[in-house]
């Protein structure tokens, strides 16, 4: 299908239909969708499936197939004519692709969400033509959307206090229900994450596979610490930050001299070897059957629950209100709230200072830094250790939450997360971070009726940031000092 | 003249000097003992074909690859062995190839980042006086690194080195890549900087001519060797100078 988008377009504003060969379209399109046939005849076409005493036996879905076919030839057809100014044949294929999906009964409800998108796209294809044309070519554009960047980058502070206005009074809202708080947490809990990962990455620029380590790193402290000694959340926290900093250091010391990809690689070992040691050091942490029955934290020792163990008494008793299951999630969210602005006050505090600063340079150029004098060795060091150590945080506060952590947790697949949150947020930005969380963490959930598809649509909506806001969705840099604009000697 | 007249420079006033330097590259050796000296407050060249070494040799003043064999001595002290950082925070600072500012930061960012190691007391006034050596870059203070012009671009990588303070100012290849008008305007300024402000320069250049005419001494180096050394004009005057690296003029 890119195929056609990428013939030469007419110009527009010049409608060049009279000269667009319909039949040489149409014949295009039909071989586009036998080829399309022919490939997914063996794929989609057959399939054996075992029915038990009575052997492998072929299952059919060449209706499936079919309706795919005809769904490929309409939407090729539909995109030559978009590319050679004829909009509106696109728009009435698009639509009538969507309104077939929806109304008719298709063999797959795979099949109804994949053409209800063709139908979609289709339409957003018309618009876009017809909006080139309406304001006067690719010039006007360009002008409206520069200068709409300016003025949404004027507005970043404003939307980033509405939106920490919205943190703090959502738990108190009439459709925060354990659902809501549920999913207020995790996204808080990734914007904690990738405000960590974004001082490693966004700030000293060294791409690391293997945060999750430190993340895993600071529950694992959290959980055996409290297991076995009794060790209340609060001192734990920063015991647990103190320990993945640690293990920062660990791991920055073999890396100093790698860059880019092959660091990339390292940290991406370094995360499996900590998934491993914890699967099979069995002795130490349980291995994969993972710890159970973690204290959740308190409130000045005041404990979340209906009755209370021995020789503790609960949170409601103690300010005298009626137990309910969701003060403990209200009181979740504002911990793990109040750690990831931390996060971000320090993130931001130390932008200002030498060492951030140092970072910033150092991912611009390490040449240039030696050469200003500046120790790459500890820089880059003091990077990892403070990226590591809210990843500390953020997992020993995940452990308290969760009560049973495991290996299973800390799989490669959510360093891959935290770090896709980093990028499509815009590499250093802290606002980024937090759209790109929302979106990326919020999405699959609010998606979660869509079953087996909402990777798709996880997948869609990446793709898409990626064509569209190549550099993330906030890709604009805040310089560290705002001068006058009348100078700064 | 084929003899580098090392006794008569070397003494109090020498600032930097190079004993019997060699550098290697894995197997390669791409030095072979050089010895230079640099007295305080001259202005002294390199000069050299592509591969000569001239960039080696700065670079391992620098300590970055650091000298398998030989010694550096800054004001007196051996800085052979010493990491690159420890050597950039005593006085030297350098303009490294290429120019390597910070592309993503603004010139304001990039200058702050050269001042990393200074006494923060000086900090408004030298920001003032590389500013007044070069005024486009006040003009551009907010602007990102990357979006300046190339001759800017070396403005800024000289004012970012201004900014530490150095005594002795390290210079490589300041002309690559710029139109000769601009050229002649850096190598101007250079020779402001070493005039007014009293900085000593060591200069490593292809443009052999604009570095000679501006150095009160220079140095040739052909295969990791040092050939010939003598004074500006001698060297701008010599036949075989002219031959090997002046063949077009003055360009």
């Amino acid at each position: 299908m890119a195929v056609a988008t990428a013939r030469p377009a007419a110009p527009a504003g010049a409608p060049t239909g009279a000269t667009f060969d319909w039949p040489a379209a149409a014949w295009d399109a039909l071989v586009t969708g036998l080829l399309a046939g022919a490939l997914g005849l063996f794929m989609v076409g057959f399939r054996t499936t075992d029915y038990g005493s009575a052997g492998l036996q072929f299952e059919y879905h060449l209706v499936d197939l079919l309706v795919a076919c005809v769904a490929i030839f309409l939407g090729r057809l539909a995109l030559t004519a978009a590319a050679n100014g004829w909009p509106l044949v696109t728009f009435v294929i698009g639509a009538a692709l969507l309104a077939a999906a929806q109304g008719l009964k298709l063999p797959s409800s795979f099949l109804t969400v994949v053409i209800s998108m063709i139908g979609v796209a289709l339409m957003l294809r018309a618009l876009w033509v017809w909006l080139r044309r309406s304001s006067g070519g690719s010039a006007a554009i360009a002008g409206l959307s520069s200068s709409m960047g300016q003025g949404t980058q004027r507005l970043y502070p404003w939307f980033g206090a509405a939106l920490l206005a919205f943190a703090v009074v959502m738990p108190f809202l009439p459709f925060a229900d354990q659902k809501v708080m549920d999913l207020g947490i995790l996204i808080l809990t990734y914007v904690m994450l990738g405000w960590g990962l974004n001082i490693v990455v966004g700030l000293a620029g060294l791409l690391d596979l293997g945060y999750v380590a430190f993340y895993a790193v600071g529950a694992y402290a959290y959980a055996l610490l409290s297991t076995q000694h009794g060790w209340s959340f609060w001192i734990c926290l920063p015991v647990a930050g103190i320990l993945a900093a640690m293990f920062g250091v660990l791991l920055g010391f073999p890396v100093l001299r790698l860059r880019g990809d092959y660091l990339a690689i390292v940290t991406l070992g370094f995360g499996e070897i900590v998934k491993i040691v914890l699967q099979n050091w069995v002795d130490f942490t349980e291995g994969p059957a993972g710890i159970g029955g973690i204290p959740g934290p308190t409130v000045l020792g005041h404990v979340f629950a209906e009755q209370a163990p021995e020789g503790k008494t609960t949170f409601h008793e103690w300010v005298g209100i009626e137990f309910s299951g969701n003060h403990r999630l209200i009181f979740l969210y504002f911990v793990i709230l109040v750690l990831a602005l931390i996060t971000n006050f320090v993130t931001m505090r130390l932008r200002r200072l030498p060492v951030g600063r140092a970072w910033e340079a150092l991912r611009e150029d390490e040449i240039a830094c030696q050469a200003l004098g500046i120790n790459p060795t500890n820089t880059k060091l003091t990077a990892f250790a403070i990226g590591a150590m809210f990843a500390g945080f953020a997992g020993s506060f995940f452990a308290a939450k969760q009560r049973f952590i495991s290996p299973e947790s800390f799989v490669f697949i959510e360093s891959a997360i935290i770090l896709s949150i980093v990028v499509l947020g815009g590499m250093g930005s802290q606002f980024g971070v937090v759209l790109a969380a929302i979106l990326l963490i919020g999405l699959p959930e609010w998606f979660r009726d869509l079953g087996q598809y909402r990777m798709l649509a996880f997948g869609l909506a990446m793709v898409l940031i990626m064509v569209f806001k190549p550099k993330g969705l906030v890709s604009h840099r805040d310089p560290t000092v705002r001068l006058h604009p009348a100078g700064a000697g | 003249m084929a003899e580098p007249a090392l006794v008569e420079v070397r003494g109090v006033a020498t600032m930097l000097e190079v004993r019997g330097i060699e550098t290697f590259y894995g197997a390669i050796q791409a030095l072979h003992g050089v010895d230079l000296a640099v007295r305080r407050g001259e202005i002294v060249t390199l000069i050299g074909a592509n591969g000569a070494g001239k960039s080696t040799l700065l670079m391992t003043i620098c300590g970055a690859p650091q000298a398998r064999r030989g010694a550096v001595l800054f004001e007196g002290n051996d800085i052979t062995r010493l990491p690159t950082h420890e050597i950039m925070r005593r006085g030297i600072a350098q303009v490294p190839e290429g120019r390597r500012i910070f592309a993503r930061m603004s010139v304001f960012e990039n200058l702050q980042m050269g001042a990393a190691f200074a006494d923060p007391a000086h900090f408004a006034a030298d920001l003032e006086r590389v500013y007044t050596l070069f005024p486009r870059l006040k003009e551009r203070h907010q602007q990102r690194g990357g979006t300046l012009s190339g001759g800017e671009q070396q403005m800024l990588a000289i004012g970012r080195a201004l900014m530490s303070r150095p005594r002795l100012l390290l210079l490589d290849e300041p002309s690559l890549g710029l139109a000769p008008l601009i050229v002649r305007q850096i190598f101007e300024t250079i020779r402001a900087i070493a005039r007014d402000e009293g900085v000593t320069i060591f200069l490593v250049e292809q443009n052999a001519f604009h570095a000679l005419r501006l150095a009160d001494r220079g140095y040739v180096l052909v295969n990791g060797r040092v050939k010939m050394a003598g004074s500006g004009a001698e060297l701008l005057a010599n036949p075989e100078v002219r031959a090997a690296y002046l063949e077009g003029g003055a360009h």
